[in-house]
C-alpha cells in the first residue's frame, strides 16, 4: 500500500520521466533503479537471514555452547557444555592435546572483554597472547575474538600473525594440463615472489608430471619457492618422498564429529597423517573453514565462528605448524549470512592467535561482484597475513581446475596497483613483459629437456612458444594424453626423483636450474621448513616464525614495507615517468603567436578579447585533448567574427589561473567581454563587472572541447558583447574524465603555473599563419 | 659442539654439520659435482630421525609443544616404510579397525619400528574410538 501511495506521488509529478515506471500485467509498479540494481553481477548470489538450526549463523549462534572448562586431578573433565561422558571425538582430542592446563586456571581468572582488549594492545606480545590462547576452549576463543570489531580484527591479525613478512601462494594448473604451459606458468610465479606454488590434477594419473613441471618452472623461476600438488593422501606421499614436492595442505578438519567422520577421518587419524608427512620432510598446513559443517549438513546448530574454533583448536593440538582457513571453499555460503566476512576475518585471527600459520583463503570465488571480492579481501591484504591467498591464480580463471581463481592472471595489474595504492606488501612483485616472456620461455625450454631426456612425449618447440606468450591452454596444443599418463605412470614405476630431474637438468645445460632443484632436495634434509610459516628465500636460507617471528608492537616496529622492497612493489611497469609525460605529450611545434607589446584597454565595443594563459601557444602547445593551440585559436576567432564580433589575442602573464585570465582579459576589451584560456583548453567567458570568480559560461572539460565547441565559444562571447541573446554552448559531460585526466592536468597546469611572471602586465599577441601542426 | 635449539635453527645455516642423510653424507657433500659423478641415491636424501628430533627440540624451544610431539612422532617414523605408514594411516580412519587390530599397530609401532610415542597415540585413538563408536567390530 505505501509503495503505491508513493507512486503514484510520483507520477503527478510532471517532471518526472515515465519511462522509470512501468506497470507489470498485474500492474505492479517497479523501480527502474531497482530493476537495474537486480540484475547486477551481485545479485546472482543469495543473502540469506541466519538459520541457527542448520548452523547458518556467522558470529555468536543461539545454540553455541557457553564456554566451559572445568578440571580435576589436573585432567580436563568438561569443555564448552560437555562432560567428559558426553565428549565427541574433537573434545577428547582436546582434553588431552588441546589444553594447556595450567593457562587454564589463569585465564579463567579473565572476563571476555579483557582478553579480547589484550587482542589489540600493542603493550601485550604475540608470545603472551599465544600463550593464553592455550588455556582457552573453542567456545571462548570463538567469543573472544567475536567481541572484535572489523578494524579491531585487522589489527590484531597484523598483530598475531606469526611471520614477520606476509607472503602469498600461487595456483598453477591448467586445463589441458600441459606441462609446458604448466612450467612456464610456475616460472613466472615464482619470478613473481609467489613462495609457494601449488597445483593438482584433473587426471589423477597426472600427478607425477605436474608435479615435476612445477617443481622444473619454479626453480626456474626463483629458487627456493615450494610446490605441492593437491592429490589423494597415498599419490601425494609418494611424490613427496620421490622429491618431487615440498608441501601439502590437503588435510581436512571439520568442526564436528559427523562431518569429520563423513570426511573418512577422525582427529588421530590427521594428525597420524601428519606427522607421517613430516617423517619424510613435508611441510603440512592442514585446512579448515567455516561453513563446511553447515555443507555437509552436519553443523549441530553451531555457528561458523564456533566449529572454526573447535577445528582450529584440533588442528593445533595435532601438531601442525599452519592451516589454510577462512572459509575457503566455502566462502560464497558464509558471506551470504550476516557478518558473514567479519567471520572469515574472526577465523583467520583465531588461527593467527593459535600460533598457526595462515594461508587466508581468498582463492574460491567469494562474489560475482569485484567490488565485494575486493572489499573482502582487505581483511586480509591490509594486515598482511603468512599468505594472503591460499592460491592467486597466475593464470586466467578458466585454466584454475581449483574451482577457484578469485583473482588471477588478468587482475594482476589490480592486485599490484592495490600494493601500491596502500603501500602494503602482499606477495606479488610487478615484474616487465620482457623478464616474464624470458621467464616463462625458460621454464618451458627447462621441462622440455627434462621430459626429452626421460624419453617422454616430446614438448615441442611450438608448445614452448605458446606457453611463452599466449593467454591461456587454448593457445597450446593437444596432447596425446595417453601417452603423457604412461609417462606420468613411469615416473613412479621407475622412481624417477627430484635427483633425476635436477640431473638431467644440468645435462642439458640448465644448471642453475639443476642446483635450485638440487637445494630442494637438500632443503628436506636439514627440514628446516617443518617449523612454523616457513618459506624458503632465493639463497636457501629457511625463514619462519622461529628465525624471522612477527613482533609487531606498535607504529615503526614490525614489518613495514619500505627500502628497496617498496622500490620493488611501487614500479609497476606501466609507471610512466612524470616529467617526460608532459614532455611527449606536447612536442614543441611550430610558433602558434608572436608577441607585439603591452596591451592597453580597448575601446571598440564589439572588441571580444581571447585571454591566453601564459604557457599558451608558447611553452605549451596543444590543449590536454590534444588539439594544437593555433587551431583553438583559429575556431575562436571564425566564431566570434561569425556573430559580428572582432577578437584580440591578449596573453595573460601574471596568473595561470582561468577566471583570472578571463577577467583580465575583460577588462582589456572594448566591450568588457572576453574569453579566458588555459594552455591545456579550459576555457570561460567573462565579464569585467563579474566578480573574478563568477563567469558567463564555464568549460571546465577540457578533454571534451572539440574545435566545433571552440568555435561556438567565440560566438557565444561575440553574442554577450554584442548583446544579443545567447544559449549555452552544448557541453558534454564525461564523469571518467577526471579519474582518467587529472594526472596530466595536473601535470599541464604545472606548466603553465611555471610560465606565470608575477607582476607582469598582458601583451597583445598576432597569431602566425598556420602550419600543418600548429 | 652440542646443538642448542634456541640458536641453532636453521640448521641448513648455522648448524650443517650435524645435518647428514641416513647413511650419512653430510649436507655439504649433496652437490652437483657428486650428483655428476653418480655418488647419490634419492632413497637416502631425505631427513633423519636425528634431524627431526631437533626440530623438535627448536619447537619445543619456541613454545611450541603440540609441534613438537609432531615432529618427535615423525622421528619415529622416520624408519617406517611410507606402505606401512598409509596403513596405518588407514587403519585409524573411522570403522576400519577394532580395538585389537588397532593395538596390533601400537605393538608392531613399539616393537619393530622403536615407535612408543607414535604407538601410545595409535591405542589413544583406539580408546577414544571405542567410547564413540568410530571403530570396526571385532
Amino acid at each position: 500500500m505505501e509503495r503505491f501511495a508513493v507512486c503514484s506521488q510520483m507520477t503527478e509529478n510532471p517532471n518526472q520521466d515515465d519511462t522509470r515506471l512501468h506497470f507489470d500485467s498485474g500492474s505492479k509498479p517497479r523501480s527502474r533503479r531497482f530493476e537495474v540494481r537486480a540484475e547486477r553481477a551481485l545479485r546472482r548470489e543469495l543473502l540469506i537471514e541466519p538459520l541457527a538450526e542448520l548452523g547458518l549463523v556467522a558470529i555468536g549462534g543461539p545454540n553455541d555452547p557457553e564456554p566451559q572448562l572445568e578440571l580435576a586431578d589436573g585432567r580436563v573433565v568438561a569443555i564448552d557444555g560437555r562432560s567428559e561422558q558426553e565428549f565427541d571425538v574433537i573434545d577428547h582430542f582436546l582434553a588431552r592435546h588441546g589444553i594447556d592446563v595450567a593457562v587454564a586456571a589463569e585465564a579463567a581468572e579473565l572476563d571476555d572483554d579483557e582478553i579480547a582488549r589484550r587482542l589489540v594492545d600493542i603493550a601485550v606480545g604475540r608470545a603472551e597472547l599465544v600463550r593464553l590462547s592455550r588455556g582457552l576452549t573453542p567456545a571462548r576463543l570463538a567469543r573472544v575474538v567475536g567481541l572484535l570489531d572489523p578494524v579491531e580484527l585487522m589489527f590484531a591479525l597484523k598483530k598475531l600473525r606469526a611471520r614477520r613478512q606476509p607472503a602469498n601462494q600461487a595456483h598453477v594448473t591448467n586445463l589441458k594440463e600441459n606441462p609446458a604451459l604448466l612450467a612456464a606458468d610456475a616460472a613466472e610465479a615464482a619470478a613473481r615472489g609467489f613462495a609457494e606454488l601449488e597445483t593438482t590434477v584433473g587426471v589423477a594419473r597426472y600427478a607425477p608430471l605436474n608435479a615435476i613441471a612445477l617443481l622444473v618452472g619454479s626453480q626456474t623461476g626463483r629458487r627456493g619457492a615450494m610446490t605441492q600438488c593437491a592429490v589423494e593422501e597415498r599419490r601425494n606421499l609418494q611424490l613427496a618422498i620421490l622429491g618431487l614436492v615440498t608441501y601439502a595442505e590437503t588435510l581436512s578438519v571439520y568442526g564436528t564429529e559427523a562431518v569429520f567422520a563423513d570426511g573418512d577421518d577422525t582427529p588421530w587419524s590427521k594428525a597420524f597423517l601428519a606427522s607421517a608427512y613430516a617423517s619424510r620432510g613435508v611441510k603440512v598446513r592442514f585446512t579448515s573453514g567455516g561453513g563446511s559443517e553447515a555443507l555437509m549438513g552436519h553443523a549441530e546448530g553451531c555457528s561458523l565462528l564456533y566449529l572454526e574454533a573447535r577445528c582450529l583448536a584440533t588442528i593445533r593440538a595435532a601438531g601442525s605448524q599452519g592451516v589454510q582457513n577462512g572459509s575457503i571453499s566455502c566462502v560464497a555460503l558464509a558471506i551470504s549470512l550476516p557478518a558473514g566476512t567479519r567471520g572469515i576475518l574472526a577465523e583467520n585471527v583465531l588461527a593467527a592467535w593459535l600460533d598457526l600459520e595462515v594461508a587466508s583463503g581468498n582463492d574460491a570465488i567469494a562474489s560475482h561482484s569485484p567490488t565485494r571480492r575486493t572489499g573482502k579481501l582487505m581483511g586480509q591484504f591490509l594486515p598482511g597475513t603468512d599468505f594472503v591467498t591460499s592460491g592467486y591464480s597466475v593464470m586466467p580463471r578458466r585454466d584454475n581446475m581449483f574451482g577457484g581463481g578469485n583473482y588471477d592472471a588478468d587482475d594482476l595489474d589490480e592486485w599490484l596497483t592495490l600494493q601500491r595504492d596502500w603501500q602494503v606488501d602482499a606477495g606479488i612483485e610487478p615484474l616487465a613483459e620482457d623478464d616474464v616472456l624470458a621467464v616463462r620461455e625458460r621454464g618451458a625450454r627447462a621441462i622440455q629437456a627434462v621430459f626429452a631426456a626421460f624419453g617422454f612425449p616430446p614438448v615441442t618447440d611450438e608448445e614452448v612458444a605458446s606457453a611463452t606468450s599466449g593467454y591461456d591452454s587454448r593457445d597450446l596444443p593437444d596432447r596425446d594424453r595417453a601417452e603423457d599418463v604412461l609417462a606420468a605412470d613411469r615416473v613412479l614405476s621407475e622412481g624417477l626423483s627430484g635427483l633425476d630431474v635436477a640431473r638431467e637438468l644440468d645435462r642439458a645445460g640448465f644448471t642453475d636450474v639443476a642446483e635450485a632443484v638440487l637445494e630442494m632436495q637438500r632443503q628436506r634434509m636439514s627440514a628446516d621448513y617443518l617449523q612454523t610459516s616457513a618459506v624458503i628465500g632465493p639463497d636457501g636460507t629457511v625463514r619462519s616464525a622461529v628465525n624471522e617471528p612477527n613482533r609487531y608492537s606498535g607504529p615503526g616496529t614490525g614489518y613495514r614495507l619500505e627500502g628497496e622492497r617498496w622500490e620493488l612493489l611501487q614500479a609497476l611497469p606501466h609507471v610512466l615517468d612524470a616529467g617526460a609525460l608532459v614532455e611527449s605529450d606536447n612536442p614543441v611545434g611550430a610558433e602558434v603567436v608572436r608577441e607585439l607589446g603591452r596591451a592597453l584597454a580597448g575601446d571598440r565595443s564589439d572588441e571580444v578579447v581571447i585571454a591566453l594563459g601564459p604557457a599558451f601557444g608558447d611553452g605549451l602547445r596543444a590543449t590536454i585533448a590534444g588539439i594544437p593551440h593555433g587551431q583553438v585559436l583559429r575556431a575562436l576567432i571564425e566564431g566570434a567574427e561569425e556573430a559580428g564580433a572582432r577578437p584580440r589575442l591578449v596573453r595573460v602573464r601574471h596568473s595561470a589561473d582561468v577566471a583570472s585570465i578571463g577577467h583580465a582579459g575583460a577588462k582589456l576589451s572594448g566591450s568588457q567581454v572576453a574569453i579566458g584560456l588555459q594552455s591545456k583548453g579550459t576555457t570561460l567567458i567573462h565579464r569585467a563587472d563579474l566578480q573574478p570568480l563568477d563567469n558567463l559560461e564555464l568549460f571546465g572539460m577540457a578533454p571534451l572541447l572539440t574545435l566545433d565547441s571552440y568555435r561556438a565559444i567565440g560566438r557565444n562571447a561575440a553574442g554577450y558583447a554584442l548583446g544579443q541573446r545567447v544559449g549555452p554552448v552544448p557541453t558534454t559531460l564525461d564523469n571518467f574524465a577526471r579519474a582518467k585526466l587529472i594526472v596530466l592536468t595536473t601535470l599541464l597546469h604545472a606548466r603553465e603555473t611555471q610560465a606565470v611572471v608575477p607582476g607582469a602586465p598582458a601583451v597583445d599577441l598576432e597569431l602566425l599563419p598556420a602550419t600543418p601542426d600548429a | 659442539m652440542s646443538f642448542d635449539p634456541a640458536t641453532d635453527y636453521p640448521l641448513g645455516v648455522h648448524r650443517p654439520d650435524l645435518v647428514t642423510t641416513p647413511s650419512g653424507v653430510p649436507l655439504a657433500e649433496v652437490t652437483i659435482e657428486r650428483l655428476r659423478a653418480g655418488s647419490l641415491d634419492a632413497n637416502d636424501i631425505r631427513a633423519t630421525p636425528e634431524t627431526l628430533r631437533r626440530q623438535a627440540a627448536v619447537a619445543a624451544a619456541a613454545g611450541r609443544p603440540q609441534l613438537a610431539e609432531n615432529l618427535e612422532r615423525a622421528a619415529e617414523l622416520a624408519g617406517v616404510p611410507a606402505d606401512v605408514l598409509l596403513e596405518i594411516y588407514t587403519a585409524l580412519r573411522p570403522r576400519r579397525s577394532s580395538v585389537a587390530e588397532l593395538g596390533g599397530w601400537a605393538e608392531r609401532l613399539e616393537q619393530e619400528y622403536n615407535a612408543p610415542r607414535a604407538a601410545a597415540f595409535v591405542r589413544e585413538a583406539a580408546a577414544v574410538g571405542a567410547l564413540r563408536g568410530l571403530l570396526a567390530d571385532d
